[in-house]
């Protein structure tokens, strides 16, 4: 009797341990939704890097998943991440907007964030080129000609938006260079915001000033957005000029590790940020003009970005300084529109 | 008008009133009015509906079926169907309170009914964030509690309400004040319940101006976009609404996608009108029943 009943519970055991075992599986596999708060140009990449990783995360780990994007300026976008925007992971235009998060957002994220990922946290980085009218007809080929008399130049504003932030920066860092005093470097600034007849909010409105409504001689331009402007909008429209000095842009992404435990999001989280350095994804980046951090990848297509001398933001006493400096409420270039 | 026309020593109107002025002088303001309208209403609509169809009826239809343009319409209806019972309840409770009794306060209260009018949307959105979002004690409180109001559909819906609350109790209020409380009396004499005298006498006295007030509301929550802006947090497929998507679509240079979702907003305006105009005529018919 008692053997029977033993045989019994193990027979049950038998038949409905995988069941069970299944059903543990099957809890696992509900879909999951994660939210991807990023800046103003990169609404092609993630578009195609989410169709990507979702085709990665289900073959890895059977899950389906569906990534929910949010883009703007970025400093606005992290300001929405402070206030309480439940971002999985943030994907934005400079390490500082992602610090402001660390230090303002109620440790929503660890302050060393950027040492997490390959290369400071920056999957892809970029630059700022110039983009302008078919066949250059104000005749611009460096900084020194966004500051002639009559130029106009479109730039979005620092106040709000990353690309602006280093366009700031890479006029800045030029005029360092050449004329050799950080007071000559803010006369040449002053008078080249002097030429700038509209400051948009984010890099993707101010492309459309120039693109879609014909303001302006010249767009200070992420490179990744110009080469898309210039696709959108047909390639007999605009040049891409290419000046002798720019700045190295290093978007960076982070895990906003207090919202993920919260929601449960940790490991597809994760994984999506890790995934950005795969071959694949490199590849995808470098189609749409963001230069891959991947070595194997970068050489593969040295041909697709222009060669020039590249400021580091280190160079120029990093973002915290800068953006102390600079943009914070009185800076220079509160400075410079007060005149 | 008609108070004028029956004052016995009113001169009787031959052929035309002497506030008419030469022919001219109306022909000149007549032809500037029709042109304004026509440059600053009449050739933006057009614009709307051309570039919509730029490539084509079917790249149109298109337009509307993706899923991000169907949820930003979905989500417009439900934030329009929660702010627009809540303002009507509110503006009929308010307009009541207002023109049939005495209190103390009355004047402020009729003030703060305006306040959303004078105040910047973007502020009032701003105002929500600040005071719902994660760095404010109670937005903090809530977030420990897994609640969720700005970023999210609660944030839309209470940013919609504060933007769109004049707009039924300003239709009520001069309505009912004008009405005085005479019929409420009488019918409370004649021993009617509260419920009784609100169905009966109060809700047909004013039903006319209170359509045209739900629909007013209506329009403006499902057109409103700066206050929304600024609570919704752009979430593509999630947070947002019709006006917000038409921007995102236009900074994505899915020009035609841009278009045909704002000749939804726009065809939605034209209906408006033309209720608006059907209900005017019922209105202010002399023969209307109650």
């Amino acid at each position: 009797m008692m053997n029977q009943f033993i045989i019994g519970l193990f027979a049950a055991i038998m038949v409905f341990a995988p069941a069970a075992a299944r059903a543990a599986d099957a809890v696992q596999m509900l879909p999951v939704q994660m939210l991807n708060v990023s800046y103003d140009p990169t609404r092609e990449l993630y578009e195609k890097y989410n169709a990507q990783f979702a085709k990665f995360w289900l073959d890895k780990t059977g899950q389906k998943v569906t990534v929910r994007q949010s883009h703007g300026g970025s400093g606005k976008q992290a300001r929405s991440v402070i206030e309480g925007l439940q971002a999985d992971v943030v994907t934005l235009a400079l390490a500082y907007d992602i610090d402001a998060i660390a230090s303002r957002g109620g440790k929503l994220l660890p302050a060393d964030w950027q040492q997490k990922l390959p290369h400071n946290s920056a999957p892809y980085t970029s630059t700022i080129v110039f983009l302008v009218r078919k066949d250059n007809p104000r005749q611009i080929r460096d900084w020194d000609d966004l500051v002639r008399e009559g130029v106009e130049v479109i730039t979005p504003n620092p106040k709000s938006s990353g690309a602006a932030r280093w366009s700031y920066m890479a006029a800045w860092g030029y005029a360092l260079k050449k004329y050799g005093s950080e007071e000559k470097a803010q006369q040449f600034v002053t008078s080249l915001y002097k030429n700038v007849p509209v400051l948009d909010a984010a890099a993707r409105a101010s492309t459309t000033t120039f693109v879609q409504r014909g303001i302006g001689d010249v767009l200070l331009s992420w490179e990744n957005e110009a080469h898309l402007a210039k696709s959108e909008f047909g390639q007999d429209q605009f040049d891409i000029i290419v000046p002798t000095i720019s700045v190295l842009a290093e978007p960076c992404v982070a895990l906003v590790e207090k919202n993920t435990i919260k929601r449960g999001t940790q490991d597809v989280a994760r994984a999506y940020l890790e995934q950005l350095y795969s071959k694949e994804a490199q590849e995808l980046a470098a189609s749409l003009y963001y230069r891959p951090s991947d070595p194997e990848i970068a050489a593969k297509h040295a041909n697709r970005f222009a060669q020039l001398a590249l400021i580091r933001i280190d160079e120029l006493g990093g973002w915290d300084a800068v953006q102390k400096k600079h943009f914070a409420d009185g800076g220079i270039f509160d400075q410079i529109y007060a005149q | 008008m008609n108070n004028m026309s029956s004052t016995p020593i009113a001169p009787p109107v031959k052929h035309r009133s002497p506030i008419a002025g030469p022919p001219w002088f109306r022909l000149v303001l007549i032809t500037t009015s029709v042109l304004f309208i026509g440059m600053l209403i009449g050739l933006p609509v057009a614009a709307v509906f051309t570039e919509a169809l730029r490539k084509g009826f079917d790249a149109y239809a298109d337009s509307l079926q993706g899923e991000y343009a169907v949820a930003a319409i979905e989500l417009t209806l439900i934030v329009a169907a929660i702010a627009v019972p809540f303002n009507l309840v509110f503006g009929i409770a308010a307009s009541w309170a207002i023109t049939k009794f005495e209190f103390a306060g009355k004047q402020l209260l009729i003030t703060l009914i305006d306040l959303p009018f004078s105040v910047s949307p973007v502020i009032s959105g701003l105002i929500y964030v600040l005071l719902f979002g994660a760095n404010s004690a109670l937005g903090e409180w809530l977030m420990a509690h897994d609640v969720q109001i700005v970023f999210a559909v609660p944030g839309l819906v209470i940013a919609t309400i504060f933007v769109t609350f004049p707009f039924v109790a300003r239709e009520l209020i001069p309505l009912m004040q004008e009405q005085g409380t005479e019929e409420e009396e009488a019918a409370i004499l004649l021993g009617a319940t509260g419920w009784q005298l609100f169905f009966r006498v109060t809700l047909p006295n004013i039903k006319w101006a209170l359509l045209y007030g739900v629909l007013l509301c209506n329009a403006r929550a499902m057109g409103e976009f700066g206050a929304v802006s600024v609570v919704s947090g752009h979430i593509k497929g999630e947070t947002n609404t019709i006006p917000l998507h038409v921007e995102i679509l236009y900074n994505e240079y899915n020009f035609v996608a841009a278009f045909a979702v704002a000749s939804i907003l726009t065809l939605l305006a034209l209906l408006t009108l033309l209720l608006k105009t059907l209900l005017e005529s019922k209105f202010s018919s002399p023969t209307r029943k109650h």
